[in-house]
């Protein structure tokens, strides 16, 4: 190596240095202290603070509220991705043929995508409200209590995410379809494939990869999601929305075991992770990975 | 696929979608007219549409909410965040798109790891931590760990960005003798500055939508931002759903400003962050 070139280490070290040391001090820090806290019992306003192994562990085993929000956080992701993928691949179809106006079509479709969290709560809450709530209204008078009622808030929750994440989902299609050369549909045409042809034998297949991605990218947000079920639903009725996250954070801030509930995060992030490595590969095999 | 009379009047089909996307944004759009309708016509549907329009709802949270002190604190939170993210993030994404750094392929691993990380998980350490330094309710709390969160990603589209700049232009620069930082600065960051404006703008949307540590480390209007003040927006008797609506419009106007007026960057910024190109 000459000194050239190590002078040049040097100074990339030095330009990665501030990044890596924030990421280091408040995300790699932090993600092995919560393996640490997870084998703790800890319970500040007690002055609790014990090393306990995989005690948390073994009790989630046997915990049935643990096993019920894990079955509602993969329901969840599984209807509300499924749901996205369905409808935003729809979406990009249509927007593909778009010739004038759209990107006032792309403003109104990324609305949904670009508020918090939190607002879409705001919004459906109100949508769903029993008595003034136009989604009861537009069903012909209804008096459907969405948030209220154990069969109805799950698929109420999907709906609102569906809605806020479903544009993202859109626009990732649309932009594949966009990247298809005009010359492949005009030979379609000439070897005599109708439109349902031509969408089943060339524009999904072409879409397939992008799908993917968009699968993945999705599954591993819906698994993490927060946000909207903490303030829409606050986990409820009776459970039937409280998802990993949300029980997480409330045995964490709310009944403050600190030990227990980063045992839950710590369940989380390892299936997020899991979701993760499965999406860095498809990305490698993709060859979309430098 | 729309066929027949459309498909010989294409405007016509143009229009239908536009007409159908409305549509899809009619969540939103309720919630605006809910903001502007008379507090007696709240509970009433029909009518759909006010007799009257109304400020009432946005004069109650401009002036007797803490609304406007979270707006602030927001914008604050959010700016500085993205600040400080794009400054650390250009320095690392120059230096792995442009100089030979060890364990490059490790640190690029570990970087796309880092954008998948779910808050929950490091939101009880970041929380004592937060507590030892003494900075609960502090906006330094909320843009120390924002930028944290939100490093990786920008790390990732920067260095993407960087490395579709032809490297001829430095190298020019460098024969004329200028240093390594005369070039990042006055050759390729001007080249780099539409990718960095797509970047920022990811940043400022996330900060401002963020939610669960604004939640955790704040605790009186000194630092609330506007998510945490919408979700413990307070009734006295009954849900003040007008002024809900009120509050909700003007936190989501940063988000709707960007989608509305600098959407090429946004989308930019978004494909290049799913695909990882």
């Amino acid at each position: 190596m000459t000194a050239r070139q190590r002078a040049a280490r040097r100074e990339g070290l030095a330009y990665l240095a501030p990044a890596l040391l924030a990421l280091g001090a408040l995300t790699v820090y932090p993600a092995l202290w919560v393996l640490w806290l997870s084998l703790q019992q800890r319970v500040p306003i007690f002055g609790i603070e014990r090393f306990e192994g995989l005690t948390n562990y073994l009790f989630l085993a046997v915990d049935a509220r643990f096993w019920n929000a894990a079955r509602v956080t993969l329901g969840f992701a599984a209807a509300s991705v499924a749901l996205e993928v369905v409808l935003g691949v729809g979406v990009a179809l249509l927007l593909q043929g778009q010739r004038r106006g759209r990107r006032l079509a792309l403003s109104l479709l990324l609305l949904a995508w670009a508020l918090p969290a939190v607002v879409t709560a705001k919004v459906f809450e109100w949508l769903y409200h029993p008595a003034a709530g136009l989604v009861n209204y537009l069903l012909g008078g209804a008096s459907l209590n969405w948030l209220g009622d154990p069969g109805l808030a799950l698929p109420g929750l999907i709906l609102a995410d569906v809605w806020r994440t479903m544009p993202f989902v859109a626009l990732l299609c649309y932009a594949r379809l966009l990247s298809i050369p005009a010359d492949v549909y005009e030979a379609a045409q000439v070897d005599g494939a109708g439109r349902v042809a031509t969408l089943w034998l060339i524009t999904l297949p072409l879409l397939r990869r992008i799908l993917l991605i968009a699968v993945l990218f999705r599954t591993l947000d819906a698994l993490r999601a927060f946000d909207l079920m903490f303030v829409l639903t606050r986990g409820g009725p009776a459970g039937t929305t409280e998802t990993l996250t949300v029980y997480a954070y409330r045995s964490l801030f709310q009944t403050l075991q600190l030990g227990f509930g980063s045992a839950v995060s710590v369940v989380v992030f390892a299936l997020v992770m899991l979701v993760a490595w499965a999406y860095l590969r498809a990305l490698r095999r993709e060859g979309m990975l430098a | 696929m729309i066929r027949g009379r459309a498909a010989r009047r294409p405007w016509l089909r143009d229009l239908a979608v536009l007409v159908l996307l409305a549509g899809y944004a009619i969540p939103y759009f309720w919630q605006v007219v809910t903001s502007v309708k008379p507090e007696a016509e709240l509970l009433v549907l029909p009518p759909l549409l006010p007799t009257r329009l109304t400020g009432e709802h946005y004069r109650v949270v401009l002036d007797e909410s803490l609304v406007p002190r979270a707006l602030w604190n927001s914008l604050g939170v959010s700016g500085l965040t993205t600040v400080l993210a794009l400054a650390l993030g250009l320095l690392a994404a120059y230096a792995l798109a442009r100089l030979p750094v060890p364990a490059k392929g490790l640190i690029l691993l570990g970087i796309v790891a880092g954008s998948a990380f779910p808050q929950i998980a490091t939101v009880s350490p970041l929380y004592l931590l937060m507590r030892a330094l003494g900075l609960r309710d502090t906006w330094t709390a909320l843009v120390l760990a924002n930028t944290s969160f939100a490093l990786p990603l920008i790390i990732w589209l920067l260095a993407g960005f960087i490395r579709e700049i032809p490297e001829e232009l430095e190298q020019a620069a460098a024969l004329d003798g200028a240093g390594r930082l005369q070039i990042f600065r006055h050759v390729l960051l001007p080249l780099v500055a539409p990718g960095a404006a797509s970047a920022a703008l990811l940043t400022f949307l996330f900060s401002w939508n963020e939610f669960l540590f604004a939640y955790t480390f704040t605790a009186t209007e000194a630092s609330r931002t506007v998510p945490v003040a919408l979700a413990l927006f307070p009734g006295v008797f009954e849900v003040p759903w007008g002024d809900i609506a009120a509050a909700s419009i003007l936190a989501s106007l940063p988000p709707i400003l960007l989608v509305v007026a600098l959407q090429p960057y946004l989308v930019r910024g978004l494909l290049a962050g799913a695909l990882r190109e």
